[in-house]
């Protein structure tokens, strides 16, 4: 049930993109999430449709895996592809009510839910092949000029990878005290809405309490080792660009540029 | 009356790189008023063969009886289910959740549906059974010493009535006191209540002076299935998975070798203690005679 959520889980499969550096991917996701708002027009469609084609096929991690991300934002999509759908002003097809479906609503609604899909199976890719450790590394490096007007880059990269390294611990924990009140007759899935939300008190309490216990045994831990931020701190694994990162920055390069040429490329029927 | 498990086979996240296969089919039958010990090592599946039994998980394949009724059946009641195999999870912090220690045991009576009032006895028997003593029943929970926090956990449970009791690891983290108390009182309620208690453990020791069956369990399938007796007799085996037999079992075994008429059989600490003392009364009356 709850481990259904792949955002933000790790998918071992030793792949090429597995092996890049993460700043790589960082920008490459950046770029990409950029291209699915900028692109226009069946081409630009097929393009980024054959981007995360090739994104997917080069991660090693199966489809059906990642498709299961797209369950939790499912609502999003629906309820976008609706105020679409209904909302957007043009060539009316059908009306009714207060509301009218027009030629454009539906081109709308369409591109939207591709865009917000390929949005989150994208950034899906990149947290599906890269380490929670990894990303935040690439993360503290790709910002640390920020550093210099004040903001606490080590600190905040340190608090994200703390969060993302908990997720898994958390989504473990809810399983377990969700399995505790089960067995004592425990029902978190029917009854309407006030008591759903009252079946959550008796998971909600021993999931906090457990949170807070680790957050304390984890700084006390941290203080045992003498962490004391960011300053003269040196990495085991230090980051280093190498042959592959270039290739793959050129890439992600040449696929952003081709998305804006792409803007201007109008087919024939299309005026 | 029993728990029947037809050749159930379990397989986390199938399909996906943390394959991995917990359960081999499994065949075992679960008889009344049995008192029975699960060992294995560290996932050795044990944890996943106690959820199949209450119906938490279900099997990727093979059946589990209830009383003669298929527990996969569509329209068989799991809460139903669940009250009558009561199952206590190893940390009692999972499940202590509510204000006082007498309202949370309340909370399973209360999901059967039954009264505020009746659901308040059944808590009163709960926690007599499971040895809580009564100063701490208004207490919060989480003010108890683990041993008292377990025996919450157990009452919790007991509350709602069940037939089987199976408790996973409930000596864990507890101090030898702690954990002889709380066997102890496993013992008590399995005897006063009629009910079948299963105990899971990694500690022979634990099991050997409560139970009258063993099921050794090791990468998801069923080694061994006796008597302590008969298990602990194959003490190399046990070995080769990562077990051992109770320290009892080796040192009359190492007695046996010095030519000494050692019980083999012996498998807890009272009986080897007898066996022994007889010997030297046995050795010094043949001294004497000489």
């Amino acid at each position: 049930m709850i481990r259904d959520i792949t955002i933000g889980q790790y998918y071992p499969s030793g792949s090429i993109l597995h092996r890049l550096d993460p700043r790589v991917k960082l920008m490459g996701t950046l770029a990409y999430v950029l291209s699915l708002f900028m692109f226009r027009g069946i081409v630009g469609f097929a393009a980024a449709t054959l981007g995360l084609i090739a994104l997917v096929k080069l991660s090693k991690v199966p489809f059906g895996y990642m498709v299961k991300g797209l369950k939790a934002i499912m609502v999003v999509l629906v309820i976008t592809a609706i105020f679409n759908l209904l909302l957007t002003p043009g060539e009316p097809l059908v009306s009714f009510w207060a509301f009218r479906v027009t030629q454009e609503g539906i081109k709308n609604a369409g591109f939207m839910v591709v865009r917000l899909s390929y949005l989150v199976l994208g950034s899906s890719v990149l947290t599906l092949t890269t380490t929670p450790n990894q990303l935040t590394d690439g993360m503290e490096k790709s910002l640390r000029p920020l550093n210099k007007i004040g903001v606490p880059v080590h600190e905040v990269s340190m608090i994200m990878s703390i969060a993302l390294r908990f997720i898994p611990i958390l989504i473990e924990e809810t399983d377990k005290i969700m399995k505790a009140q089960l067995a004592r007759g425990a029902d978190f899935e029917s009854g309407n809405l006030v008591k759903r939300i009252r079946a959550m008190i008796p998971l909600l309490v021993p999931l906090f309490i457990s949170a807070f216990r680790r957050a304390n045994d984890l700084a006390l831990a941290m203080e045992a080792r003498c962490y004391n931020g960011g300053e003269g701190r040196t990495k085991m694994k230090p980051l280093i660009y190498g042959k592959r990162d270039m290739v793959a920055y050129l890439v992600e390069a040449g696929y952003f540029a081709g998305i804006i040429l792409l803007r201007r490329v109008a087919l024939p029927w299309q005026g | 009356m029993s728990i029947i498990l037809d050749k159930v086979n379990y397989v986390y996240s199938e399909k996906t790189a943390y394959e991995a296969q917990a359960l081999k089919d499994i065949n075992l039958q679960i008889k009344d008023g049995e008192f029975i010990g699960i060992i294995g090592h560290t996932g050795s599946g044990k944890s996943t063969l106690i959820q199949h039994l209450n119906g938490l998980l279900r099997a990727s394949s093979g059946g589990i009886y209830y009383n003669g009724r298929d527990i996969y059946e569509d329209d068989y009641d799991k809460k139903q289910l669940r009250s009558k195999v009561g199952l206590v999870f190893q940390y009692p912090e999972h499940q202590l959740f509510d204000a006082t220690i007498f309202s949370d045991v309340c909370f399973g009576p209360r999901n059967l549906g039954l009264s505020r009032k009746d659901a308040e006895l059944r808590a009163f028997s709960a926690l007599r059974s499971a040895g809580l003593p009564e100063k701490y029943w208004y207490r919060s929970p989480f003010e108890l010493s683990g041993g008292q926090k377990r025996r919450a956990a157990i009452a919790g449970v007991l509350a709602m009535r069940p037939e089987v009791l199976i408790l996973d690891e409930p000596t864990a983290g507890l101090d030898p006191k702690g954990r002889d108390e709380i066997l102890g009182q496993v013992a008590a309620m399995h005897h006063e209540l009629n009910i079948t208690v299963i105990l899971v453990s990694h500690s022979m020791e634990d099991v050997a002076n409560y139970v009258g069956r063993i099921i050794v369990l090791g990468q998801g399938s069923v080694l061994m299935d006796g008597t302590p007796r008969e298990v602990f007799s194959q003490y190399q085996e046990l070995e080769k998975v990562g077990l051992a037999a109770p320290q009892v079992t080796y040192l009359m075994h190492e007695l046996r070798e010095h030519g000494i008429p050692a019980d083999v059989e012996a498998t807890t600490l009272q009986e080897a203690k007898g066996c022994i003392l007889q010997l030297f009364a046995e050795r010094r009356k043949n001294r004497d005679r000489e």
